[in-house]
C-alpha cells in the first residue's frame, strides 16, 4: 500500500491517455486504405447493425461499406428515431419501406389528379361498377428472383383481414379473387370509391410465400429487416442514426417503363437537431431535407445553392392544412356564432408573414389544400366564408348576445369571464409563436385566448382525453391531414360520427362536432365513384356550406410539405417549372409520385 | 479494511435501490400516456386501426398492468437483466438500445473526466503564484468553466465544423460508412469524435485548473510550507508537496463532479447528433418513453455510482490517513 501519491496520478495519467489513445496520433483523418477489406464482425459500437442479404446472387460491387458520395442521395426528414421495423404494415416503418423496397398497385400523383399503373399493369370497374378488376403486371420479380403472381396480390389484400392489422378494408370489401393474372374484387353494397381508391395506391404487396407463415396475431412483431420486396431499392444496413438502402439491379419498372432509380445508395439520417441539419444542408453532407428549417427563405435567396419547389413565396408545397380546433362540447366555443367570430378575429396573415417569413401560404377558407382546389365552391366561400376582420368579429359577438365586460374583452352571455387556453407542443417553435400571433389578434377582438405550450404528450392527453376523463382542451392546433387522392379523407377527420371514444386512440373530430347530416354527405362522398367528379364537387359543396357556417375548424394556414435540397451532387430536383413532382421522403408520398424524383435526379459531373 | 469496504458497499446498495426506485416513480408522474403519442405520431389510421394499434402497444409495454404490479415487474425483470421495450424504439429491447448508444457516451466521458482532470490539475499547479501563467490560464479557465457545455459546443461546431470545414459537423461516424475494422472508418470515428469530446474536455478542464491553483495558494501559505521554506527546503520540494495535498479535495471534487458532467455530456450529444446516451434521453422524454428512460437513468445511476466507488478505493489508496483510521488508529 505504499504506492505514492504522484504515481496513483500519473497512472491515472496514463489511463486517460491510453483510454483516448486515438486522439492525438489520429486527429488528420487521412484517405486512407479505401480497397480495404471488409470485417463481418462489426465492432460494438453498431450492436443493431445487420450485414445485408445476399440479393439474387447478385452482390453489389466489391467494397461496399464506403458510399462514393457521386453515387449516394443523403436524405432526411422522415425518420424521428432509429428504424425499428421494416414491416410495410406497420406505420412506424423506416423510411422508404414502402415505396422503396414495397410497392404498390398504382402511383397516385395529387399535382395531375392522376393514377398511374404500377404492379398493376391495369385496372376497371365493371359496367355496374360493382367488381373491379386488377390486371397484375407481367414479369414482376421480387428482389430473392422469384415472380410477383396475381396470388400474391390477392394475399396482399386479403392479409387485412387479420384483425391484429386493424384495417377497415373488409368492412367495405366482400372479396378479393386471383383469377389467372388479374385479381377480382368483390364489395359490401355500394363500393366505397375512394376509400378503396386511396387502398390501391397505399397498400404494400408483398411475397405470400414469406408472409403466410407470418400471418398471425402477432404480425406486428415481424420486423421484417431485410425483407424481400419489388421495389428498386433493397435493404443496405440500418444503425441508431441512419437507414440505407442499395439500388435493387433488377428492378422490373427499368424494362417494363424504362425507369431508372439514379443513386445507388439511399441514406436516410435520423432527424437531428435544427443547427446540424441546416449545417449538413449548407455544406452539401446532405441532399434532401424534409424537415421545417426556419429561415430557409433567406438561405434560398442567399445564394447557398439550396433551392425549394417554388423559387419564390411559399416556396413549399402545401402539404396540410392547419386548423385552430375549438372543443365544440364547452361554452362559449359550443356556440357556432363565438366561432365564427373567432374565426374572423383571426389574420391567418401575421402567421403567414410574422412567423413563417411566408414559406407558408394562407389557408383558403374551407381549409381544403391546393391539390384539391377544385373542389371548392369559390362563389359559396365568397359569400360564406369568413375573413379576418376584428371590427366584424365584435359586432357579431354583441349580436349573438355576448357582453363586454372590464377592459373591452368580451364576457359570456351570463356576464362570466371568457379564458380560452391555446395549446400547442412545447419546442415546436413556429406553432409557439404562432399561438401567441393569433392570442393577439383575438385579444384585439375582445376575446381572451391564453397561448400555453405543455408538453406534446401533454397536449395529446388534453386533446384526446382518457378513458376516464372528457377530453378538457379549450383550443388546439392540428393538421392531420396530408394530401391525397380524395377531399373525403378530409371531411372524414372533420365530421367523423360516431365518435370515437375518447382515449389514445381517438384520431379524428376531435373537435367533437356532432353533425349527422355532415356525416351522411361525408359517406355519400365516399361511394362516389372517383371519375364522377361532377357529384363530388356538388357533395363538396354542401360541405362546405355546413363548414363555412358552423366553423367546427377554422383552417389557418397550409403547412408547407418541407423539402429543401442542394444541389451540389445532384440535380434536377422536383421544381414548379420543370419538374412537378412530390419532392418528400414522408410515408406515403413514393407512391404519390416521389419515386419519380429519383428517376429523374441528374449527378452533377465535375470535370 | 473489510468493514470500510463493506459499509461502503451497503450503502452504495441502499443508494442503487432508493434511486432506482425514484427513477421508476418520476416517468410515471409525467403528464400523458406513451401509447397515445406513439399512435398520434404513427400519423392517421382509420380508427379501427388506431383501437388496434392501442391495444397492441398497451399489451406490448404492459401498460395494462396496476401500477404496483408494474413496479414488482420492474424488479424482476431488473434482476433478470431485463429493462423492457422501448415505446419509442417501437419496442425494441431498452438494454440493446442502451448497449448500442453507450459505447459512445463512455467514450466521450472517461477520456474527457480524466484528461481534463490531469490536464487541469497540472496547469493550475504550474499557474499558482507564477504571474504569467496566471495572468493567462487563470482568466481562460474562469471564462471556460462558466461557459454552458451546450453553448461551447455551438461555438465549436459553427466555427470549426461549419465555417472552417475542418471537423465532421454530425453524426458518429461518416453517413457514407459502414462499420469495419479499417484504418478509414478508425480516422472517420475519432473526427466525428473530438469536437464533442473538446467541449467536454474545455469546460472541465478550467474548472479543474481554477480549483487546483487556488489549492495550491492556499497548500504554499500553510505553517508547513513556510515551516520547509525556512529549514531552506527547495521550493521544487515544497510545491510538491503542496501538490499532494492540494490533491485530496479535488479527488472529492471529482467524485460530486460526476453527475454534472454525465447531464453536460447528454446537451453536447445532442448538438452534434452524436447518438450516444444523451440523444436516447432526449428522445425518450420526448416520447414519454418510461422503459427507455428508467433504463439509459439506470445505467447512468450505476455508472456514476461505480465511479465514485473507484473514486472511494482511489482515496484509501493517495490518503494515508484513511488506512489509518480504517485500521482503526487516529491520524
Amino acid at each position: 500500500m505504499q504506492l505514492g501519491k504522484t504515481k496513483v496520478v500519473a497512472l491515472l495519467a496514463v489511463a486517460a491517455i491510453v483510454a483516448s489513445a486515438c486522439g492525438g496520433s489520429t486527429a488528420t483523418p487521412t484517405a486512407a486504405a479505401p480497397g480495404a477489406t471488409t470485417v463481418t464482425t462489426p465492432p460494438p459500437v453498431t450492436a443493431t447493425e445487420t450485414p445485408a442479404p445476399a440479393v439474387n446472387g447478385t452482390l453489389p460491387p466489391t467494397d461496399t461499406t464506403v458510399y462514393p458520395r457521386a453515387e449516394t442521395l443523403y436524405t432526411s426528414g422522415k425518420q424521428w428515431g432509429a428504424p425499428s421495423t421494416w414491416n410495410p404494415f406497420d406505420g412506424n416503418m423506416a423510411m422508404g419501406v414502402v415505396g422503396l423496397q414495397y410497392e404498390t398497385l398504382f402511383l397516385y400523383d395529387p399535382i395531375k389528379d392522376a393514377y398511374t399503373p404500377w404492379l398493376a399493369s391495369g385496372g376497371s370497374w365493371d359496367s355496374a361498377k360493382t367488381t373491379y378488376t386488377i390486371n397484375v403486371r407481367q414479369g414482376v420479380k421480387w428482389s430473392d428472383g422469384t415472380d410477383m403472381t396475381a396470388a400474391d396480390v390477392a394475399f396482399s389484400l386479403n392479409i387485412y383481414k387479420n384483425a391484429a392489422l386493424g384495417s377497415n378494408f373488409f368492412t367495405i370489401v366482400d372479396k378479393v379473387v386471383a383469377s389467372g393474372n388479374n385479381v377480382v374484387i368483390t364489395f359490401k353494397g355500394t363500393p366505397a370509391y375512394q376509400e378503396f381508391a386511396s387502398a390501391l395506391y397505399n397498400d404494400p404487396i408483398v411475397p405470400a410465400a414469406i408472409w403466410t407463415a407470418k400471418n398471425d396475431a402477432n404480425i406486428l412483431k415481424f420486423t421484417n429487416q431485410g425483407g424481400v420486396g419489388t421495389g428498386p431499392y433493397t435493404y443496405k444496413t440500418a444503425a441508431q442514426d441512419r437507414m440505407v438502402w442499395v439500388k435493387n439491379p433488377s428492378w422490373w419498372a427499368t424494362t417494363a417503363l424504362s425507369l431508372t432509380v439514379k443513386p445507388t445508395y439511399i441514406v436516410d439520417i435520423v432527424n437531428s437537431s435544427n443547427n446540424a441539419a441546416l449545417g449538413e444542408l449548407l455544406s452539401g453532407g446532405l441532399d434532401l431535407d424534409n424537415n421545417y428549417l426556419p429561415g430557409i427563405a433567406q438561405i434560398v435567396n442567399g445564394g447557398y445553392g439550396v433551392t425549394t419547389y417554388f423559387a419564390t413565396a411559399p416556396y413549399m408545397l402545401g402539404g396540410n392544412t392547419a386548423w385552430l380546433v375549438p372543443n365544440t362540447k364547452k361554452a362559449p366555443l359550443s356556440d357556432p356564432a363565438f366561432r365564427r367570430a373567432l374565426a374572423e378575429a383571426i389574420n391567418p396573415d401575421n402567421v403567414v408573414v410574422k412567423d413563417y417569413g411566408n414559406i407558408v401560404a394562407k389557408a383558403d377558407p374551407t381549409g381544403l389544400l391546393p391539390v384539391w382546389s377544385k373542389y371548392i365552391d369559390t362563389a359559396q366561400v365568397t359569400s360564406l366564408g369568413a375573413t379576418f376582420n376584428a371590427t366584424k368579429a365584435k359586432a357579431d359577438l354583441a349580436a349573438a348576445g355576448y357582453k363586454t365586460g372590464a377592459g373591452g374583452m368580451v364576457t359570456n352571455k351570463d356576464g362570466s369571464a371568457i379564458d380560452l387556453n391555446l395549446e400547442v407542443p412545447d419546442g415546436w417553435s413556429d406553432w409557439m409563436e404562432a399561438e401567441n400571433l393569433i392570442a393577439a389578434d383575438a385579444a384585439a377582438a375582445g376575446i381572451k385566448i391564453e397561448a400555453k405550450h405543455p408538453a406534446y404528450a401533454t397536449v395529446v392527453d388534453d386533446r384526446n382525453g382518457t378513458a376516464t376523463a372528457a377530453p378538457t382542451f379549450d383550443l388546439v392546433i392540428n393538421n392531420d391531414v396530408q394530401i391525397g387522392n380524395t377531399p373525403w379523407v378530409y371531411y372524414d377527420y372533420i365530421f367523423r360520427q360516431p365518435e370515437i371514444a375518447a382515449g389514445a386512440a381517438r384520431n379524428r373530430n376531435y373537435e367533437q362536432y356532432d353533425n349527422p347530416t355532415a356525416w351522411a354527405l361525408v359517406q355519400k362522398l365516399d361511394q362516389t365513384p372517383t371519375d364522377d367528379l361532377a357529384a363530388m364537387k356538388t357533395i363538396c359543396s354542401q360541405l362546405q356550406k355546413i363548414q363555412l357556417t358552423d366553423e367546427p375548424v377554422i383552417p389557418l394556414w397550409y403547412n408547407g410539405e418541407w423539402s429543401q435540397v442542394n444541389n451540389s451532387v445532384w440535380t434536377n430536383w422536383p421544381s414548379s417549372t420543370t419538374n412537378q413532382i412530390q419532392p418528400a421522403t414522408w410515408n406515403g408520398y413514393w407512391q404519390m409520385g416521389a419515386i419519380y424524383m429519383l428517376t429523374n435526379l441528374k449527378p452533377v459531373t465535375h470535370s | 479494511m473489510r468493514r470500510y469496504f463493506g459499509r461502503k458497499l451497503f450503502t452504495y446498495l441502499l443508494t442503487f435501490f432508493v434511486a432506482a426506485t425514484i427513477d421508476w416513480l418520476i416517468p410515471r408522474f409525467m403528464p400523458g400516456d406513451p401509447v397515445a403519442v406513439l399512435v398520434t405520431k404513427t400519423g392517421v389510421f382509420s380508427p379501427t386501426q388506431a383501437a388496434e394499434m392501442v391495444k397492441y402497444y398497451t399489451n406490448l409495454f404492459g401498460l395494462n398492468q396496476p401500477l404496483p404490479v408494474q413496479y414488482l415487474n420492474f424488479w424482476t425483470s431488473l434482476l433478470h437483466g431485463n429493462l423492457g421495450l422501448s415505446v419509442y424504439g417501437n419496442g425494441t429491447p431498452v438494454f440493446d438500445m442502451i448497449m448500442a448508444a453507450a459505447p459512445y457516451t463512455l467514450a466521450l466521458l472517461v477520456p474527457a473526466i480524466l484528461l481534463s482532470w490531469w490536464a487541469g490539475n497540472s496547469f493550475g499547479a504550474l499557474a499558482a503564484r507564477r504571474k504569467w501563467l496566471d495572468n493567462t490560464v487563470l482568466p481562460m479557465g474562469y471564462i471556460l468553466t462558466a461557459t454552458p457545455y451546450m453553448w461551447l459546443a455551438l461555438v465549436l461546431s459553427f466555427t470549426l465544423s461549419f465555417s472552417l470545414r475542418i471537423f465532421p459537423l454530425s453524426g458518429g461516424y461518416g453517413f457514407n460508412l459502414e462499420p469495419t475494422f479499417t484504418w478509414l472508418f478508425f480516422t472517420d470515428l475519432v473526427a466525428h469524435w473530438i469536437l464533442p469530446f473538446l467541449s467536454l474536455f474545455l469546460v472541465m478542464f478550467g474548472g479543474w485548473a481554477i480549483g487546483m491553483r487556488n489549492m495550491i495558494i492556499y497548500e504554499l501559505e500553510s505553517d508547513y510550507s513556510r515551516y520547509l521554506a525556512s529549514l531552506g527546503a527547495p521550493q521544487g520540494l515544497i510545491r510538491k508537496y503542496a501538490f499532494r495535498n492540494a490533491m485530496l479535495p479535488q479527488i472529492t471534487g471529482l467524485a460530486l463532479q460526476l453527475g454534472v458532467i454525465v447531464a453536460g455530456a447528454l446537451v453536447t450529444e445532442i448538438v452534434f447528433s452524436y447518438p450516444g446516451l444523451g440523444h436516447l434521453v432526449f428522445a425518450a422524454i420526448n416520447n414519454e418513453d418510461y422503459f427507455l428512460l428508467q433504463g439509459i437513468f439506470l445505467f447512468i445511476i450505476i455508472g456514476v455510482l461505480l465511479a465514485n466507488f473507484i473514486v472511494d478505493i482511489v482515496y484509501v489508496l493517495v490518503d494515508p490517513r484513511t488506512r489509518v483510521a480504517m485500521r482503526g488508529g487516529t491520524a
